[in-house]
């Protein structure tokens, strides 16, 4: 049997269950979600988006479902589970349904974390969500989460990615963003799982005019790591950055997939990806900057620069532009190198051992993107957390609430 | 006590060094020079174990330590260092992360404990002060975006901050005006002992007017072919290389 056709009797199994404790906009969408699922079954490595990831080594194993539902309980932070009026309004509404892994998380998802932030608010302190993987078994979780700004409200965000228990886990995720006119949000999502977690990610975000979308993503450890990440500019004047780094080693696979699509003139987007791949770990990067017609005085940079340093590991690179509008400026740039010997040599005559020596111009390359994190105390940390990474400390993961 | 016998030494395949013998006793100035190609920089390079040059006979001993048996970082931490002829610009490694891990690589070579945070700051601050370099270099990337001075400048701080025995000058000299040249040189004098012991590798005069050699050597193909006493240099600066030529 196919491991696409175990996800459908899984389904069969669970859909009432699933329909049960979900809310009724979720359950909307589920039964054509699976649909969708079923008739595309799980993407191949022929499929353009999904060349570099094995999925059906990726979902195959046997996990148990868990079917969460949980409360939140915080005060005054602008988050709870299953918002009613927001689910109806925006769930489905920023992602791509017909792509066949977030049809697989739509058809199984039972929650969905809501974040709101109202019209002319500004959240002041950074909203940190640490999701902490915990089971007694091989387990997979489909988990959703919906993020709103209405218009001129601004937010920062660190979504904090973590196993406790060393079980299988399979998790997907699919985070919807709406970024109204004027919203400026900071997103960043840091993964520290361990070798035995595949984690599928989907970032959608659709952006109003006049906004500002920066987002990072670090991914440190991890077993198959997945991000894909869209960006739609529907509204004139817009920023977004997209940023992040990866170390991989061992046997970690890390690809990001990231879109970018200028469909309004006048806007501007960044993109800096860096990777450092060690041992027989594999790193992807795709990143597609699409310029719709019309989308004129279009601004756009991105740049993937990445370092193999094992002789087993790979990198795969495919920096893309389209266009279809004729005064943009639009520039794309990627690298695959090695460490600079001659930095290494000037500082073993330093005295400075070799794997220290390594360790300081990996933390130099990567820390760069760090570096962009324009709030200082979490800049601070993450840099502290690429540190212990390099160190090959997997005890604590520098100071979130969990491990003080 | 640097020896070098019969050293013979090859760079991609090209034998550079054909057979060099040296000796450098405690407190001894050497003056190293000759013209381009001659092999001055390749000695240098050997001696602190650049992994690019290949020794294919001889031996050399520092205070009985068989160096050829040694990383360059373990040479380091025996006392040699090396002020770059072109020192490497590392961005994003602040001088204090750089300096911070060659003092603590050696004291931990040498058995003894890494420097606290404030006692590490407390040393650079007046290491600073000693070989006047301007603080704001050192709260840099290391050598990032210095000038051809700075750069200089900062292998002396290096140097006061790792205090090493024996130390090359490879060619400290280049790419210097007067001015940068006297203090890079002055900075040098001060941080001496009659323990430490150089070699400079210089192709003029200038340089020697500022650290007076005990003894020039002149290496021409590969071997050394002539050494006095410092009036040599001042010859060299006269006649040039050609006349010394077997």
């Amino acid at each position: 049997m196919n491991t696409s056709q175990t996800y459908l009797d899984l389904y069969a199994r669970y859909r009432d269950q699933l329909m049960s404790v979900a809310p009724d906009a979720m359950n909307a969408c589920r039964d054509e979600a699976i649909r969708t699922f079923g008739h595309k079954g799980l993407p191949t490595l022929k499929v353009e988006e999904y060349k570099y990831t094995d999925t059906e080594r990726a979902f195959g194993g046997d996990y148990h479902l868990s079917v969460a539902t949980a409360k939140v309980t915080a005060s005054d932070a602008p988050v709870v589970v299953n918002n009613d009026e927001l689910l109806t309004r925006y769930y489905g509404s920023c992602v791509d349904m017909s792509d066949p892994i977030v049809a697989l998380n739509t058809a199984f998802a039972s929650e969905c974390l809501c974040i709101h932030v109202g019209r002319n608010q500004h959240v002041e302190r950074p909203l940190e969500i640490t999701d902490v993987l915990r089971a007694q078994a091989d387990t997979m979780e489909h988990k959703r989460i919906l993020i709103v700004l209405d218009e001129c409200a601004s937010l920062t965000i660190l979504m904090h990615y973590t196993a406790a228990d060393q079980q299988h886990f399979l998790t997907t995720q699919v985070v919807e963003v709406v970024a109204g006119d004027g919203a400026h949000l900071d997103l960043y999502e840091i993964e520290e799982t361990h070798s035995l977690c595949t984690r599928f990610n989907t970032v959608a975000v659709n952006v109003g005019r006049n906004a500002t979308v920066r987002h990072n993503g670090i991914t440190l450890w991890g077993g198959i790591t997945r991000n894909t990440i869209t960006v739609s500019l529907k509204g004139e004047m817009s920023e977004v950055t997209l940023n992040g780094c990866v170390m991989a080693d061992k046997h970690q696979h890390v690809d990001t997939n990231t879109v970018i699509r200028h469909e309004v003139p006048r806007c501007t987007s960044h993109e800096l990806y860096k990777y450092v791949v060690d041992e027989q770990a594999t790193g992807a990067f795709a990143g597609k900057v699409y310029v719709a017609p019309g989308a004129q005085q279009t601004q756009s940079d991105e740049v993937n620069q990445n370092i193999c340093i094992g002789s087993e590991s790979h990198m795969y690179t495919q920096p893309m532009l389209e266009i279809y509008a004729d005064d943009v400026k639009c520039s794309h740039g990627s690298t695959v190198g090695k460490l600079d010997e001659t930095a290494l040599f000037y500082m073993r005559q330093r005295g400075i051992p070799r794997p220290k020596a390594r360790q300081l111009l990996i933390q130099a390359f990567i820390g760069q993107v760090v570096d962009y994190i324009p709030l200082q105390p979490l800049r601070e940390r993450l840099h502290i957390m690429v540190e212990r990474r390099l160190g090959g400390d997997l005890d604590t993961c520098a100071g979130c609430t969990l491990c003080k | 006590m640097l020896e070098i016998r019969n050293l013979h030494a090859r760079v991609e395949g090209k034998e550079i060094l054909k057979g060099v013998d040296l000796t450098i006793r405690d407190g001894e100035i050497h003056a190293l020079m000759g013209t381009n190609g001659a092999g001055k920089s390749t000695l240098s390079n050997v001696i602190v174990g650049h992994p690019k040059y290949e020794v294919t006979e001889g031996s050399i001993t520092f205070d009985g330590l068989d160096l050829l048996k040694m990383s360059p970082e373990e040479r380091s931490h025996a006392g040699i260092f090396m002020s770059f002829q072109l020192p490497v610009e590392i961005p994003g490694v602040s001088m204090t992360n750089f300096m911070r891990a060659a003092v603590n690589a050696r004291r931990e070579a040498l058995g003894e404990e890494p420097l606290k945070s404030t006692d590490f700051l407390r040393l650079m601050r007046d290491t600073q002060k000693l070989v006047d370099i301007d603080k704001r270099l050192v709260s840099r990337s290391v050598n990032e975006g210095f000038s051809g001075g700075e750069k200089k400048r900062n292998e002396i701080f290096q140097m006061a901050m790792l205090q090493p025995t024996f130390c090359i000058l490879d060619e400290t000299d280049s790419g210097l005006d007067v001015d940068a040249l006297r203090v890079v040189a002055e900075g040098f004098n001060k941080l001496r002992n009659e323990k430490t012991s150089a070699m400079v590798i210089t192709h003029y005069q200038r340089l020697l007017d500022y650290i007076r050699p005990d003894i020039v050597h002149v290496l021409l193909d590969g071997r050394i072919v002539k050494t006095a006493g410092p009036e040599l240099a001042r010859e060299i600066e006269e006649r040039g290389f050609d006349w010394i030529r077997p």
